[in-house]
């Protein structure tokens, strides 16, 4: 057994959570250029946000 | 790396190019004049409170990858906010240990400032609030408001009691940032609280040798988020700074991609 405590707890199921929260985020990032929140966000972040600023 | 156009301080100019498509991995305000990059956290309230949809799949989804890689790794060395408030820490003030329990209060501030309130308070046309933007985040208030009142005499004719708000809140982040190590990334960033979350089980992690470790504990009190790596290596306050690694007699910490 190793000596190595976080190593000790990288099982086969670490691996597994890690490739589908992987696959999870690749795919909400996917799904949200597919439904067009690029524009979106384009549209908000070039302009000056009156509400982060504390004028909103 | 974020806020590189420093010369847009000078008159204010914002950067309308394609970059702002993708977001900053650290807090980092998008109406900064130095911003070249989107702020993650201002996404997901902009879309959340968009009328077509209540939650920003490409901020979330950004924000999971980035944290399964890396963790708390954008706050130790990519954050200009936690740089910030490392160099108001280094001010001669009295200093103190934070509460018990407050470092609880970001999952507060996330899930109700930043989830719940821009999707769920909306207006007659459906849009919604920014909530953490609008009466918390200090980031914004700090690079984006001041700098932008500065250079834009105009907008000093709207000011009022948000803005009285906002000013409110940085200073308080200021004196705590000052007194208690990290005090806004421990207590209010939403960002950390997402990032914490996924430093468990992210690919840049901490390890103890427990052959080499000697048990004198000076990793405890090097670390400013007061944790033991010795009992939790990869704690969700723990961000990723390798002071720890660094004051080690044994060399029994490693950190690095696993």
């Amino acid at each position: 057994m190793s000596n190595v405590i976080s190593t000790s707890t990288m099982t086969m199921s670490t691996a597994m959570i890690r490739l589908l929260i992987g696959l999870t985020a690749g795919a909400m990032i996917w799904a949200g250029v597919e439904r067009g929140e690029l524009s979106m966000i384009l549209n908000k972040a070039a302009r000056v946000c009156l509400e982060c600023i504390g004028l909103g | 790396m974020s806020n590189p156009l420093m010369m847009n301080f000078l008159d204010g100019r914002l950067y309308k190019g394609a970059l702002k498509n993708f977001c900053a991995p650290g807090l980092n305000c998008w109406s900064c004049p130095a911003a070249v990059l989107a702020c993650p956290i201002g996404v997901m309230q902009a879309i959340g409170g968009s009328m077509n949809f209540s939650v920003s799949l490409y901020a979330l989804g950004g924000v999971i990858l980035i944290g399964l890689l890396i963790g708390r790794v954008v706050c130790g060395y990519l954050c200009p906010f936690g740089l910030f408030q490392e160099l108001i820490y280094r001010l001669p003030t009295p200093k103190f240990k934070l509460p018990r329990g407050a470092e609880r209060i970001k999952y507060f501030v996330l899930i109700t400032f930043v989830l719940i309130l821009p999707a769920a308070v909306t207006d007659y046309a459906g849009i919604g609030e920014p909530a953490f933007c609008e009466y918390i985040c200090p980031v914004g208030t700090l690079e984006a408001g001041l700098p932008l009142l500065i250079t834009h005499p105009e907008l000093r004719a709207v000011l009022g009691g948000l803005f009285a708000l906002k000013i409110a809140v940085l200073l308080i982040v200021l004196i705590g940032s000052a007194t208690v190590e990290r005090f806004f990334c421990r207590v209010l960033c939403p960002l950390g609280a997402m990032y914490g979350l996924l430093n468990r089980i992210s690919f840049y992690r901490l390890s103890i040798d427990e052959k080499k470790c000697v048990g004198c504990g000076r990793c405890a009190r090097a670390c400013p988020m007061l944790i033991d790596p010795t009992a939790a290596p990869n704690s969700s306050e723990c961000v990723r700074c390798d002071r720890c690694a660094a004051d080690c007699p044994s060399k029994a910490i490693e950190i690095g991609l696993k």
